[in-house]
């Protein structure tokens, strides 16, 4: 009953977003604001993770193809699609959940608990639209073009592994690369980037927005939009897979 | 003016309101007292609109809160200052910022105009030299003086202020009751106070409605208050010995002059 009522919640929140803008140029400026603190402020951590990623996969796929008949080129073609299909939508999206998410919940939280937000109210300002649609609209336009950027990277991260490490050459990881590939693949990662980007905001955006208490309240409720986050994105993960491949 | 007519709310089986019944006339600083838990504060959250009420109309200069289409509402809020217990500042933002987002979100004025009008609200409340300090960096005064000034940048009509006192000394308490106080009598506006400060019930109280259990137990003015014979609003006001010495003391003060009529 408990899990209809906050849905419930969630949904009218999400609903109460669409009203006219009190101010076109001031709701303007908060959405650059998030797409600052969302896409920028998150570029250090997605760029370490990225290259990271690809170079762990390079090394642990050619571990375990030790055969001779399959050549070293495969490997390029596995971190590739992994890296596409799951890597870097999936992983990332759980990092940025973290990041992202934590911050958001945290941020309306204490803007709840010291009465920023019925300030806000009480000067005639719909909050639900001028502090939470710009959040998830931010999250919806910086969140793919992060995780655009983290398989690139990735996939960079591990032709500079296979090469450094002499497991194989770049100029046969190149061949790898163009062998086989499906941009269908490309679309996939996308679908599963907008979905991310939406649970990544949205959720955490709820937790805030309706904390009630004090600090203890602000760090419950943030722990418990990252957890809730996460298992929306694996379940949505799961969903979206065998729904489209 | 501000009326509020059969104003009830409840919270699940708990009701807070029970037909509370006021007129808060403009031009007067009206004070709303009572011990914790004695629904002042969702009386003041039902009046700016923060709760809804389940039943009674609260009208403002004529106008109903709760009878009026989103767009309607959103104007009249713009004619409604609120200064917050804990002054509820932007954190993000200096003092200047503070001031001016309202101007920013509401009025078609020109940067310049909003800063001319942002540092005459602040030199109205004394507070020439914070304009780029952040909350984090300003006294606690100085935050209840910049709610101040955010509250009244748009001329409001009404202003409503939660515990202004609370956390201050009291000579600081002091200069933020005057400021108040003169802010109302300047503007002309319907000021309505929540407070558990019995100095400002004395120094600023032209209307004092003292709450007890959800229900409007006694109104009066701070003349009217240390004549009253309402025990419970005496066990409440004058609750220690030294406030009792000072009642009788007031009363001796006033015995040449006019005695207000017994309530």
């Amino acid at each position: 009953m408990k899990f209809f009522t906050k849905f419930g919640q969630y949904l009218l929140m999400l609903k109460g977003m669409f009203t006219r803008p009190e101010n076109t140029k001031m709701y303007w400026k908060e959405f650059m604001h998030q797409c600052v603190e969302i896409g920028i402020g998150s570029l250090p951590i997605v760029i370490i993770i990225s290259l990271f990623l690809g170079a762990v996969t390079t090394v642990q796929t050619a571990y375990q193809l030790v055969s001779p008949l399959v050549p070293a080129s495969t490997i390029a073609q596995i971190v590739r699609d992994s890296v596409i299909l799951e890597l870097s939508p999936t992983v990332l999206s759980i990092v940025l959940a973290g990041v992202v998410g934590s911050k958001i919940a945290s941020e309306l939280g204490n803007m709840r608990i010291s009465e920023q937000i019925d300030a806000l109210e009480i000067m005639g300002i719909n909050t639900k639209a001028y502090l939470v649609f710009p959040k998830i609209a931010a999250s919806l336009l910086m969140v793919p073009f992060l995780i655009v950027l983290s398989a690139v990277l990735a996939i960079w991260g591990g032709r500079m592994a296979g090469s450094l490490s002499g497991i194989l050459a770049t100029d046969i990881f190149d061949i790898g690369l163009r062998q086989n590939f499906s941009p269908y693949n490309v679309f996939f990662a996308l679908t599963k980037a907008y979905t991310f980007a939406f649970i990544i905001s949205s959720v955490p955006a709820y937790f805030g927005y309706n904390v009630s208490g004090g600090a203890l309240e602000i760090g419950r409720s943030s722990t418990t939009s990252v957890v809730v986050s996460c298992i929306l994105i694996l379940i949505a993960d799961y969903a979206l897979a065998a729904l489209l491949l | 003016m501000i009326e509020i007519t059969n104003l009830k709310k409840s919270f699940g089986d708990k009701t807070i309101l029970h037909d509370v019944n006021l007129t808060m006339g403009t031009g007067k600083c009206n004070l709303i007292i009572g011990s914790s838990g004695s629904g002042k504060t969702v009386l003041m959250k039902c009046m700016v609109g923060l709760f809804a009420p389940d039943a009674g109309r609260i009208l403002y200069d004529g106008v109903s809160l709760t009878e009026i289409s989103i767009d309607e509402r959103k104007q009249l809020r713009q004619q409604i200052g609120m200064l917050f217990q804990g002054s509820a500042l932007f954190d993000s933002m200096t003092v200047e910022q503070n001031v001016k987002f309202i101007l920013d979100m509401f009025s078609g004025m020109r940067h310049r105009e909003k800063i001319k009008k942002v540092n005459e609200v602040l030199d109205r409340v004394n507070l020439q030299d914070a304009n780029k300090k952040f909350p984090a960096e300003i006294s606690g005064g100085m935050k209840k003086r910049v709610g101040i000034a955010r509250a009244i940048v748009l001329n409001p009509k009404f202003l409503f202020c939660d515990e202004p006192n609370s956390g201050l000394d009291p000579q600081t308490s002091l200069v933020i009751d005057k400021l108040i106080k003169d802010i109302t009598n300047e503007f002309k506006i319907t000021t309505v106070i929540n407070t558990h400060d019995m100095n400002s019930v004395m120094e600023i109280g032209d209307h004092i409605i003292y709450m007890y259990q959800g229900v409007k137990q006694w109104e009066g003015s701070n003349k009217e208050i240390i004549y009253s014979k309402d025990e419970k609003l005496n066990e409440f006001i004058f609750a220690s010995e030294f406030l009792q010495d000072a009642k009788n003391m007031r009363m001796m003060q006033e015995k040449d002059g006019h005695q207000p009529t017994e309530k």
